[in-house]
This record gives structure tokens, sequence and C-alpha cells, in this order.
């Protein structure tokens, strides 16, 4: 009869291995533990040995797609040479545009139903495109992006920000249309090809338009 | 333009036809019959069981998929799919109806055990008594519970409208909370004139009363009933196993489920078609893109909609993405479970992360994908993803497999512990209704990717491996199999996948699905899920059932771990691979 | 002038004089500044270091926290990756999906049989507040109703870096938390919360009196709610 290896320590042997690999990963990032191109290299499927993402000091970075919370996009007020106006108040660039129509699409197609507008009126009475309340119940919001899949304005987006613990939850975690307003410059820092793709598609409707004219 | 090809023809085999089974059965029992059309075959009440045992034992029906109910403003309609194992085929539709008031249908549990938990469903949720089942009791909510919440007269205490999208939200919706809107102010109801201080549960019992009975060895020693779970870290989630022991050997195991009883079907029936996509996610929440699939299978049907080419691909490839990690997933649990502790599984889901990485990119959340629409898939794959794909599939993978197998499944300790445990047969497989890798280990060659060719499976070329023992070490390896081929179906996928549009039509957040009913199915890596739903024409589903494959696998644990030892227990829960998200729903 | 002067000293009262040369020559400091310091900042550190989770899983988000425990995010960096089998030998309870009102027993149940110091976050929506699940006949919405909660992370899922990002929360919470005042020093015991009872719907113990005498007065029940319109009510009056 063959000599065969008892089955324990095959298995032993793979784990031996593993822990050989884990190694050698250190050496050949020597020097650059936090160094983001070493990181990426490290998570991506091509790579091997040690696996962890050291959290506080180095951060996975989203995917352009990544979707969490909804924020609703302003476009800032600009001043004369095209930067935008810082308002002292907030410290957040001031609105110059809101996106957001009122239309409710976003709170039709809301699976779980926890968005709440209230459209804004004329003095008259009249409807006004512009929403005066906007509420996001960031307990029952289940991320599932059709709000801002389905939004016809590019108005509502969703956010990268995912570091939102905290303490409480009975009024933090009801977003506000303060707290959901975000910058349009934000919103391009997140979503670069998004914007990009918003901005051609933007265009090729105005030559269409003109065209026709 | 891309829509080339049609989809699979998913027509029924001659012998599958309602029409052609009806003659038969009109011929067999002439009074029999009530109706008969493409929809199903409707038998009147008192007929049901010699139907169902002819179909069973002459007409080779030999597997019941799916037992649900539909609640009609002048009826309950139960129905039943049932198809052969061997012949494959679209399930056939039988219906049995019942009275609103009082209503009673004969159980069917004498012919096919499977019908076990799902008339307990039934029962729970709709109130219809099913006559001489042998323990029919509430299975998801708890004994004493008001109400049968799955009647379309029964609100919950959260109740603001009868669908979805409530008109509260837009033009004024000023922000309510729930706790607001019910005068409790928690999401609960009594009825009237109930004494809360006085009131005393319900005394938990066992399925088995026979517990004083002493053993007639010479020790005489008496039953006991162990409890496991609903907290207990080898269970997989919140189940709970009411087991009685003589000594150290199970006489019985009675499943108590309904810890995650989330609601699904009722909170599905008042959304609309669209908005049940990211619901599916949280069913079996390791295989999100393959519930996205079922359901989304589903409803096209209905719809009678064309997915492009293009999207078929991707949607094979992300459920066989998805069906590779889960298996890598399950067998890291389930050496955890025989005490490697940790190591496998850690190994298993580094793989996993790098999966769900791409899944980020492409849809953007890591579990809950929400991927997939009616018509095709939410947005194309990112740049890099097919690259990125193929060296997984080719090189990785296959490695890693090839790692898992090597590590532990020659190891003395496991073969000790798995070969001939929690053994079925291959007759008990089917008639318990098991599905997936628990039906195929125990020798029975049934995969919907096969039976019921959908999507575009079948182009691919693969094998359905089966297992010969039935017992807990093939199903093991039928995981490893399983995936083996799912690198081979993803290697032609990614090769063959064409450019073009992912989507048919505009994208469109109203959708209209006509009048009609359907059950879709799809083979989710736990077995076959599958969508049963009643459309009124409607935007929101009038009856939204799942067919949750770990749901009906358990009824058969009971039988597979039955003269083994308490010790067993664990190991034979864990190769079904329960989800309880999907058990409970 | 003014170096004559400090030499001549006027003792106007001996004890003061002597507290003053005892405070200059000797290191004295107060109790409390010696917790403060020295041993608040030591004790915390203990335990921020070192909490140990319950291994309890709920449902979709306990997919998330068996990943962040996993290689890739690693919470052993934490100290945190003792899952214990065993309510006395966790200090957090880490709420990981929906919980249910069945499971609500076993939940407030795990939580009174955990030794203080014990802390609870609330991964999730769904433990925070129902989540999607809310309208749901068979959720809790919102397990702070019965037990209290430190911690919560939003997310539908969380992913593993905001349960981090939470742990890091808990982290902060445990370092401002003093000896002086920690309840579980105090004499007496601490009152368990009692289980709520499954009865025709979810009864919460606590409460079932207010539940009998509003069961038995439904003209003040209906008082309670806030009535909203339905879709069908305003179409109704739009007309």
């Amino acid at each position: 009869m063959a000599f065969k290896i008892p089955g324990v320590l095959v298995g032993m042997g793979i784990t031996l291995n593993r822990v050989i690999k884990t190694f050698q990963g250190d050496f050949k990032h020597f020097g650059r533990r936090y160094d983001q191109k070493a990181l990426d290299e490290r998570q991506s499927v091509y790579g091997s040995g040690i696996f962890t993402v050291q959290y506080p000091e180095e951060k996975l970075k989203p995917p352009e797609n990544f979707r969490f919370i909804p924020f609703l996009v302003y476009d800032p007020k600009l001043d004369e040479s095209g930067k935008p106006v810082i308002d002292a108040a907030t410290g957040k660039e001031a609105i110059g545009y809101e996106r957001c129509t009122s239309c409710g699409i976003c709170a039709k197609v809301c699976p779980p139903q926890c968005i709440w507008i209230v459209r804004a009126t004329t003095p008259e009475g009249k409807p006004k495109p512009e929403c005066t309340e906007f509420y996001i119940d960031i307990d029952v919001c289940m991320n599932c992006g059709y709000c801002a899949e389905y939004c016809p304005f590019d108005a509502i987006k969703m956010d990268h920000d995912y570091e939102l613990a905290n303490y409480e939850r009975h009024v933090s975690h009801i977003y506000d249309i303060n707290t959901l307003m975000k910058s349009s410059t934000y919103h391009a820092q997140i979503h670069p090809l998004d914007v990009a793709r918003e901005k051609a598609d933007k265009e090729a409707k105005e030559a269409a338009k003109a065209k026709k004219a | 333009m891309a829509v080339n090809a049609p989809p699979a023809e998913t027509k029924p085999l001659s012998a599958n036809d309602p029409q052609t089974i009806a003659e038969q059965i009109k011929t067999k029992f002439p009074d029999a019959l009530e109706s008969a059309s493409a929809q199903g075959i409707v038998i009147k009440r008192d007929h049901l069981l010699e139907v169902a045992r002819h179909l069973r034992e002459s007409l080779t029906f030999d597997y019941l998929n799916n037992v649900t109910s539909v609640d009609f403003p002048d009826r309950f309609e139960v129905v039943y799919h049932v198809s052969s194992i061997d012949r494959g085929g679209a399930p056939l539709t039988l219906k049995v109806n019942a009275a609103r008031e009082n209503p009673v249908v004969p159980s069917l549990v004498p012919v096919y055990r499977g019908a076990d938990f799902q008339e307990r469903e039934v029962y729970d949720m709709m109130g219809i008594r099913f006559d001489g089942h042998p323990y029919l009791r509430r299975i998801l909510m708890w004994d004493g519970f008001e109400g049968y919440p799955l009647r379309k007269d029964y609100h919950e205490p959260y109740f603001e409208d009868e669908k979805k999208p409530f008109g509260t939200r837009w033009d004024q919706g000023h922000h309510v909370i729930a706790e607001d809107r019910n005068p409790w102010h928690d999401n609960v109801q009594y009825p009237a004139n109930f004494d809360a201080v006085a009131f005393k549960a319900q005394i938990d019992t066992v399925r088995e009363q026979t517990l004083p009975d002493v053993s007639p060895t010479r020790l005489k020693t008496e039953k006991m009933i162990l409890n496991i779970g609903p907290q207990h870290p080898s269970t997989h989630g919140v189940l709970r196993l009411k087991t009685t022991l003589d000594g150290e050997t199970i006489v019985g195991v009675e499943p108590v489920l309904g810890y995650l009883h989330r609601n699904h079907e009722k909170i599905g029936e008042r959304n609309t078609y669209l908005g049940n996509i990211p619901f599916t996610d949280r069913l079996d929440y390791f295989t999100s893109m393959n519930n996205n699939h079922a359901y989304v299978i589903g409803v096209e049907k209905l719809m009678g909609l064309r997915v492009p080419e293009r999207a078929e691909y991707i949607r094979v490839i992300m459920a066989e993405l998805t069906r590779v990690i889960s298996h890598m997933a399950l067998m890291g649990f389930m050496y955890n479970d025989l005490g490697a502790f940790y190591t496998p599984l850690i190994y298993a889901l580094e793989e996993r992360e790098l999966v769900l990485d791409m899944f980020e990119a492409a849809s953007g959340s890591r579990m809950m994908c929400n991927y997939m629409r009616f018509g095709g898939v939410a947005r194309d794959l990112p740049d890099g993803f097919l690259d990125k794909a193929k060296h997984l599939v080719e090189e990785r993978f296959p490695r890693v497999l090839d790692e898992l197998e090597t590590y532990l499944t020659g190891n003395e300790i496991f073969l000790a512990r798995t070969k001939g445990v929690g053994v079925i047969s291959r007759e008990d497989a089917i008639n318990y209704s098991t599905a997936g890798p628990v039906l195929r280990g125990s020798g029975a060659k049934y995969d919907v990717r096969r039976a019921e060719p959908y999507s575009i499976y079948d182009r691919f070329d693969f094998d359905i491996p089966v297992g010969t023992a039935g017992d807990v070490r093939d199903r093991f390896l039928m995981r490893l199999w399983e995936a083996r081929q799912s690198l081979r179906i993803l290697k032609q996928a990614l090769k063959d996948i064409p450019a073009g549009e992912i989507m048919t039509g505009k994208k469109n957040y109203q959708i209209r699905v006509p009048k009609g009913e359907v059950y879709g199915r799809g083979e989710n890596p736990k077995g076959e899920l599958g969508f049963y739903i009643v459309s009124d024409g409607t935007p929101n589903p009038y009856r939204y059932h799942i067919r949750a494959p770990s749901f009906i696998n358990l009824t058969a644990l009971d039988r597979m771990s039955k003269g083994y030892k308490v010790a067993d227990l664990i190991i034979i829960l864990g190769s079904h691979d329960v989800v309880m998200g999907e058990v409970d729903r | 002038m003014s170096e004559g002067m400090q030499q001549i000293q006027i003792v106007q009262n001996e004890d003061e004089w002597l507290e003053d040369q005892v405070r200059r020559s000797v290191f004295v400091a107060s109790w409390d500044k010696v917790i403060d310091k020295i041993i608040d900042p030591l004790y915390n550190w203990g335990r921020r270091n070192s909490v140990w989770p319950i291994g309890f899983g709920l449902a979709c988000c306990a997919i998330e926290m068996i990943c962040t425990s996993a290689s890739r995010f690693d919470i052993s960096r934490f100290g945190m990756e003792l899952f214990r089998a065993s309510p006395r030998q966790a200090d957090l309870m880490i709420v990981s999906g929906t919980v249910t009102k069945k499971m609500l027993p076993a939940v407030v149940r795990l939580y009174n049989q955990m030794a203080e110091p014990k802390y609870v976050l609330a991964m999730g929506a769904c433990a925070s507040a129902g989540g999607p699940f809310k309208e749901g006949y068979n959720v809790v919405s919102g397990l702070d109703k019965f037990i209290p909660i430190d911690v919560y992370v939003p997310g539908c899922p969380p992913t593993p870096q905001a349960l981090l990002n939470g742990l890091m929360t808990l982290q902060k919470k445990i370092d401002k938390q003093t000896i002086r005042e920690a309840a579980w020093y105090k004499k007496g015991q601490a009152e368990a919360i009692p289980d709520p009872v499954l009865g025709p719907d979810l009864i919460d113990a606590r409460r079932a009196e207010e539940i009998t005498m509003l069961a038995h007065a439904p003209d003040q029940l209906a008082t309670r709610a806030i009535k909203i319109q339905t879709k069908a009510e305003t179409k109704h009056e739009k007309k």
C-alpha cells in the first residue's frame, strides 16, 4: 500500500501556505503601508497575500455607483469669476438654483415610502415647481436608489458618505431639506462620470433643439 | 438593437399540458373537475386527494413545487403547482376553491409530504384549514396571534392605504411618523376590551406528544426535549429547533420558524411591481442577484417583454457569480459548524469580497444589488468589469475551489462526521419537495435551468451534478461541483457577451402589467425560487407569493435527522444551507 | 522695595499658612483628579479595546457583521473579534437586522442576561426604527422602545466600514464615561426589563395597564391617532 498523506496534514499545509503568502505581501509593499496605490493593488482581484484594510487610516474608495443615503442637488451661486460663493453663516456654498421641481416622482417610486415633499405654491395658490419641505426618513430608507434613478431633473442623487453613526435617532435621522441639500460641486466630486454623461446629454438635447429651430 | 433572438421558449411539454391532463382526469374521475384552462385545472374539493394521488402515481407528477392561496372577494383559492422530476417542463397548476366562511380544504400531506409546512403557512396567513393535516398550527406567527394577515381585509397597525404610492407623501407631504398615526403609539393593535394585565401566554408544546415514553432498554431513560435557538451560533440565523432526544439520539426535530418573518408578501402586495425588486434582495440576502432574476422573469412572462441579448448575458453572469460565492461561503460555514472554526470561512469570504466589490461597482451596493429591471438591467457594466470577471473565473476561482476541496474534504475528521450522516433517499427527497443541492445530493437530477430553461441557459454547455448517497458529504460536494459548473457557464458567457442595449424601451417607473397569473421561477443556489404573482391589471400585484426553497427544504429536516446523534443535527442543518430571511420571508 | 516686602509676611491665620506650606512642599491631588487623570483613562482604555460582542445575527446586516469580522475589515484590530456565544461573557450586542415581534422576547432576555457594563449598537435601519419593513405587522419599529441603545448606525445594510465607524463611535462614548458615575458600581440591583408577552399582538409588560385601560375606552383611543388622508379621500375632496 502506497503511503498517503493524512488529510489533516494536507489541510494544515494549505493554512501554512496562506500564512507565508501574507508575509510576501508585507515585503512587497514594505514601507508603503497606507499608500493608496498599494492598497488598490492588494484589494484588487489580482492581489494576493494580506487583505486587510486598516479602516480609519485607509479606506476603500466607494465606486461611483455606490449608493447610501439620497441627497438633493443644488447649483451654487457664482460670483463674477465663476467661483461658488461661500455662505458665511453655514460655511456651505450658497444656494443659487434648486434643481428639485417637486414633481413627486421620487416619492411615488420610493418602495418603502420614506420621502415626504411639500410643494411650494404661489401667493395665488397655484403650484410652483419648487419644494418648501422635503423629508427623508433614513431609518426607513432602503438605499435602493430608485429616487436617483428615475428623477428626470438630476435633482436627487445617492450620497457616498457612510460614516453617519450617532447616539440618537429621533431628530437626526429624519433629514430635512437643509440637511439634504448639497452642492453640485460635491456631486461632481463623487460622481464624475455621471456628471460628464449628464452634460453630454444636455448638450445633445440643446443641439437637437437648435437644429429644429 | 440586439433584440434578435427571442428569449428561451418555455412551452410546456405536451405531457404537462393542462388540457391533456384535464382530459385524463376527466376519464378517470368524471365528476372531479370544475373547469380547466391554461391557467390551471380547478378540482372539486372532495376529489382533490384522489386526483392528487392519481397524478402522483399514474401520471408521474411526483414533485409538489408550491402550495399557496389567493384571497378573492368571493372565495379563497388554494393553488398547487406540481411537476415531474424526470420529465421537467413547466409545472401543472391545480386549484381548489374554498368558501369565504369557514374555509376547509383536504390536506395533501398524505400524498406529498412536502405540503406540510406550506399548508401550515397557508393556514397561518389566510386561515384556510386543511382537513387531515397532522399538525395544523401557525408556523410563521405565534399561536394566539389575532387575525390572518394575508387576507385582504386584515389591516396591520401601521396601515395607511391599500396601495402604494400613498397620497400623503407628495404635494402636501408633511412628515408624520408612523407611531403617531397609530392610537397605541406603537406597531400593535389589540381587540376591544382586551385585558393585558390578566393575559397569560400559551405554554410551548412539542409536536410529538410522547414524552413520558420510557425506552425499552434496561436503563429506563426518559425522552428529553432540547431547545436549540433562536439565538444559537450554529443555526444560521434565528431558527429554533425543538428537539426530542432519547439519550443522545434524535427522536424528532420540530423547526419553529417566523423569528424573521418580515411580511414580504403583505408588503409586496401593497408595493408596485417595480418596488418589489429591492425587497427581493432582502429575501435570501446571500444571493440578491438570483432573487432579482427569478422575480423579474416572472413579471416579464406576464408582460410578454423581451430582454436584449446583452442584458440576458449580464444577468447570467451576475447570477452565476452569485452562485459561486454563495456556495463557497456555504462550504466555509459548514466547516465552521464542524468545528474548523473560522479559518476556511475567512478564505471563502475573502473571495466573496472580491465579487461584492464588482457588484458594488456595477449596481451600487454590495449585497442589496437591486440590479435587474423589467426588460433589462439597471445600468451597463462599468469599465474593467469583464476583465476582472475573466481573471476571477479563469484563474483565481478554479485555484481557490481546488484549495477549498483539498483543504478539508480529505480530512479524516470531516469524513467521519459527514459520511453516512443525515441520509435522505431519492424518493423521500422528492416527496418532501426539497430543492436545489439537497434534492440533487440524493440523486434526483432536477435543476430549473435544465428542467424549464429560462433566460439563456439553454445555450450553455454545463452538467447537473448529482450525488449518490444523499448524506451530508454529498450535499457538501454538490456545492463544490455546482460552483465548478457555474464557472463553466461563466467562461462561455464572458466569451460570448455581445455589445448593445441593456434595456428594452425607455426607463419608466410606471409599469403596466396585464391581468393574469404567473409562476416564475429560477434556480437559486438554495433551490427552486418561485414567484407566484396574480395581477389584476393595476400597478400593484393582487397576490405576491414567494416559493422559498430554504423554507420547504426544512420540511425534510425531521426526516433527515431522526436516528442520528444530537451533535450531527447542527451539521445536517448546515448542509441545508438555510437563510432565515428567505425561510421566514 | 518689593524685595523687602516679600520677606515679611504677616500670618493672619495659622491654619491657612500651614495649608499653604503643605501645598507647596507636598504633592497633593484630590481624589477626583486621580480618577479623572489616571484611573478613568486607564479603565476606559482597557474597556474600549476589548469590547466583546455577542454572536447574535438577526438578518441581512448579520452578513455584513460577519464580513466585518472576516479578514478584510478585521474587527480584531479593535479587540472585538471574540464573538461570544453566551450573553454572560459579552459586553456589546450588535443588533444586526430586523427585530420581529416573535423574536423580541428573546432579544430582551439576552439583553437582561448580559453583564454590566453593556452596550447595544443598532445596526441598520431595521434595528433603529423598523427600516423598510416598518409597516409590517410582525416588525418592531425601533428596538429602543424596549432596550436602551447606545449607537445607531444608519444604512440598509451599513457597509462593514460604516459598522466599524459605528464601533469607533461607541469607543468614543466609552471614553467619556467615568468610574464615578458608572451605574454598574452603584448599590442595589439594576432592574431587569420585563419580557414582552406574545398575546393577540405584542404586549409590552410595562404598558399592560395602559393597554387594558385603552382597550376598554374606544373613544379615548380614537383621539390618540393623527388622522391622515388616504389617496381616495384626497381625490374625493378635490372633486
